[in-house]
């Protein structure tokens, strides 16, 4: 059975989707799906460790030979983005029944934790695939499944919201589709290995760039970077708690897998980084992404909106450090990508619990909130302090790898103004503390939130700080993958 | 040639689209649309997709936009707002989408990569090492089955989307009366229901014609799953959704459509049962070609099956929402009577 881990991955939460349906009743369509995600969660783990010792794992489905069949391969950056979204979908949905009793009519849980394994389907699929079209079903699967999470928020606008994703999400992923299509035309073949092999003979072709440019495009919509953001902070603010403090650690995340996979494997880096000219470009719209959506979370209300552009400003610092091209760079962008995941999902699923008693997550409505949600809150405080990047927490490993990329290249400017950037970060985290701690409450007070969500918001906290401290295990493998990547393995 | 009026009339309609405020007619155009579309398929040689296109763009997905035009009106609403820019990027995508062609191998040209890479084995092998004649079918049943599984799943997740957004649960005495309002609205059509009953049992032996000669020549379980549908819609339309909802339940559809991804599913798992990889249809028959072909009929099974049943649910789900809107307008004109 070890060797087929690859697909089971993927298949097993897949062919659970529909079993959850078939058992109907919410409670044990919640314990069937959590069990599930452990186990994704336990095979991710396994699998991480093959990739580590023994190298990259190819899995040909159907028996048939790549590049006539589709092929699952697993490297270390693969092995890194399963863990990260299984690890994040098992923790996360622990607290999923309380919260979405508050959040989500009763007749409607069932359907929700069918989506919820169908989404992480989608991106467990579109990680461990080594074919191009295959990425383009699991993106479709996940896209959808998020449209229809997101729609299921308490407020009216959760609708609208998810709307607004839909159309942009669908642009990209039809752009996406575009340039999968072109290239096929250009190299008669779908397989990422293959296509790496294939593409440089043609890649002075105009269809070939702009096959590039498409997938391009379509990736970055789906990473609300800079300026295609714009669907984003909504989706997140009217989206259930659960689903933001889900989506928050992963989609995004997916997409930026993406986008490397795509440059650096199948593209190449002398194509990407030298016929076009994708490094200012990236670089001046993540510095520009980071400023732009730091000062905009700084205007926030709703703190769900806050974070979400704070999320957007995180992405910027994933760029600069992919635009850097060096392994120093690329390095800090993945271990950006580990801890940010764990810094936002702790974070999001902090205000799950503070929607949970308060019944919304306006600022105003936070007052006094330090002293009568201990707990809850301090998690919210050692995430921002982590979104600053101070000492202790991973926010400063993947910062302080960050600076060294930079300097590195002897790019002082920009690591100046990364470090401006972290100062509005300073602002806005701030704007949280001072109402919850030093604003008399005015209402009812409300209890500490229950161990459910306390439970899984700690178990965050503490890899927050555990893994700020003990850097070897995310460094490791995040520079293993960076070296990977440069080396041209795929 | 006829591609080239082909084409002109998509382009045309598509204008057509854009410009038209009334919505009823919009929907009309997108059902031409993919109509032509399918045409244009056939034209290409792309039978399985034409008939796909057919039967979904040309057909479920026009029905299911004039459900959703009885709720909301029909009229689009006026603004006065000119979206320039948003024109500008669209001209600069078409722009870059036409640079791209520049490059591109001929139209047909024998010796583009499409043709002189991967396809040649599909063509030449797939015969002694899957047996069947359509060669689309055993790519994408056999070669590369775990895409179609995706798309069964991504199917799936789109029917669980809308009941997750449009289910309602309703008690029984509020379903009977609901019921009689529209059975006594449903009795004018007199002829067509007549024409109908008759044409259904036609409508579900062709579906299960197209289910089981995918292997042959056009067809398979996309395609047959929405003709299948088609005829219960068709049933649903005229007959009332209560009358339909008492032969397909709420619970029985879901349990078809979480039914067929199983299916095509446990045809993988068999195969790893069986010792081979997942989806490899030679180890589920002594004969690898028997295999081959038992596996191709099993997953085009369970496409069927989640296909019909996920355009059944689409349905009924906006029809139950429409019903449900009539059912509290009339409520509202009964008070203020």
């Amino acid at each position: 059975m070890i060797t087929h881990l690859p697909i089971l991955q993927v298949v097993i939460p897949l062919m659970a989707a529909p079993i959850c349906l078939i058992l109907k009743r919410p409670q044990l369509a919640w314990i069937f799906a959590l069990a599930v995600s452990g186990l994704a969660f336990a095979i991710s783990l396994v699998l991480l460790q093959q990739v580590m010792v023994s190298g990259v794992i190819s899995y040909e489905l159907g028996g048939w030979q790549a590049p006539w069949g589709i092929e699952y391969r697993i490297d270390q950056l693969n092995a890194l983005m399963l863990l990260i979204i299984s690890t994040i979908s098992t923790i996360v949905l622990f607290a999923a029944p309380e919260s979405l009793d508050k959040e989500i009519s009763k007749d409607k849980h069932t359907y929700f934790y069918v989506l919820y394994l169908l989404s992480l389907t989608g991106m467990l699929g579109i990680v461990a695939t080594g074919d191009a079209f295959n990425v383009f079903v699991f993106l479709e699967i996940t896209s959808l499944s998020a449209y229809a999470l997101i729609a299921m928020g308490k407020k009216k606008q959760a609708v609208w919201a998810s709307f607004q994703y839909l159309v942009m999400g669908t642009i990209g992923a039809t752009f996406i589709l575009i340039g999968i299509g072109l290239m096929y035309q250009m190299t008669g073949t779908l397989n990422m290995q293959d296509l790496a092999q294939r593409l440089p003979e043609v890649s002075q072709t105009r269809t070939v760039f702009t096959a590039f440019a498409f997938v391009i495009v379509g990736v970055c919509l789906k990473l609300a970077m800079f300026p295609l953001h714009l669907w984003l902070p909504n989706a997140y603010a009217y989206a259930p708690s659960i689903v933001t403090a889900f989506f928050s650690a992963t989609s995004t995340k997916v997409a930026i897998y993406l986008l490397i996979r795509f440059t650096f494997s199948v593209f190449g880096l002398s194509f990407s980084f030298t016929t076009v000219p994708l490094q200012t470009l990236f670089m001046t719209l993540g510095v520009l992404g980071i400023f732009v959506a730091s000062i905009s979370a700084i205007y926030q209300h709703n703190i769900k909106h806050l974070f979400a552009y704070s999320s957007i400003a995180q992405i910027g610092y994933m760029i600069v450090g992919f635009s850097i091209s060096s392994v120093s760079g690329l390095t800090a962008t993945l271990l950006h990508l580990f801890n940010h995941a764990l810094m936002k999902s702790a974070i999001f699923l902090a205000l799950a619990a503070v929607a949970y008693r308060v019944g919304n997550v306006q600022l105003d409505n936070l007052k006094g909130l330090g002293r009568e949600m201990p707990w809850t809150m301090a998690a919210i405080v050692i995430g921002g302090l982590s979104l600053i990047g101070v000492p202790l927490t991973v926010g400063f490993v993947s910062k302080w790898y960050l600076l060294t990329a930079l300097i590195e290249q002897g790019w002082w400017p920009i690591a100046v103004l990364i470090l401006l950037g972290s100062m509005l970060a300073v602002i806005y985290v701030w704007k949280v503390v001072e109402i919850a701690y030093f604003k008399e409450s005015s209402g009812a007070p409300v209890k500490e939130a229950p161990l459910s969500f306390l439970i899984p918001i700690w178990t965050l906290v503490i890899a927050n700080v555990y893994f700020g401290i003990d850097t070897r295990f995310s460094v490791e493998i995040a520079q293993a993958a960076a070296q990977s990547l440069f080396g041209g393995g795929l | 040639m006829i591609n080239i009026v082909l084409l002109s009339l998509l382009v045309v309609i598509a204008i057509a689209i854009i410009r038209m405020k009334d919505l009823f007619a919009v929907v009309m155009l997108t059902g031409i649309y993919g109509l032509l579309s399918a045409s244009f398929f056939v034209a290409m040689d792309a039978v399985d997709v034409a008939f796909t296109e057919a039967a979904v763009g040309a057909g479920i997905s026009t029905l299911l936009m004039l459900v959703a035009i009885t709720m909301t009106g029909r009229k689009e609403k006026v603004t006065r707002h000119k979206p320039f820019a948003a024109l500008f990027i669209v001209l600069i995508t078409g722009g870059l989408l036409i640079y791209g062609t520049l490059d591109m191998p001929l139209f047909g040209s024998a010796d583009a990569p499409i043709h002189s890479h991967v396809a040649p084995r599909y063509l030449n092998d797939s015969m002694q090492e899957i047996g069947i004649p359509n060669v689309v079918t055993s790519v994408l049943a056999s070669y590369r089955a775990f895409d179609t599984f995706g798309e069964v799943v991504v199917i799936f997740t789109a029917g669980i989307g809308v009941l997750a957004l449009l289910f309602v649960p309703r008690r029984k005495e509020e379903d009977e009366k609901i019921a009689s309002i529209n059975d006594s609205m449903h009795e004018h059509h007199l002829v067509i229901r007549i024409i109908t009953k008759m044409l259904i049992p036609f409508i579900l032996l062709f579906a299960l014609y197209v289910q089981f000669h995918g292997d042959y020549g056009p067809g398979g379980g996309f395609q047959a799953g929405v003709i299948f549908s088609s005829a219960i819609v068709l049933y649903t339309m005229l007959f009332g959704l209560s009358t339909a909802r008492k032969v397909i339940n709420q619970g029985f559809i879901q349990l078809m459509a979480a039914f067929g991804v199983l299916f095509y599913g446990c045809v993988g798992i068999a195969s790893l049962m069986n010792g081979g990889n997942f989806f490899d249809y030679n180890v589920l028959s002594d004969d690898p070609v028997a295999g081959q072909h038992l596996g191709i009929l099993l997953i085009e099974w369970g496409v069927g099956v989640t296909v019909a049943a996920i355009m059944i649910i689409i349905f009924f789900s906006f029809a139950g929402r429409r019903e449900l809107q009539q059912h509290s307008e009339n409520n509202k004109n009964r008070e203020s009577l």
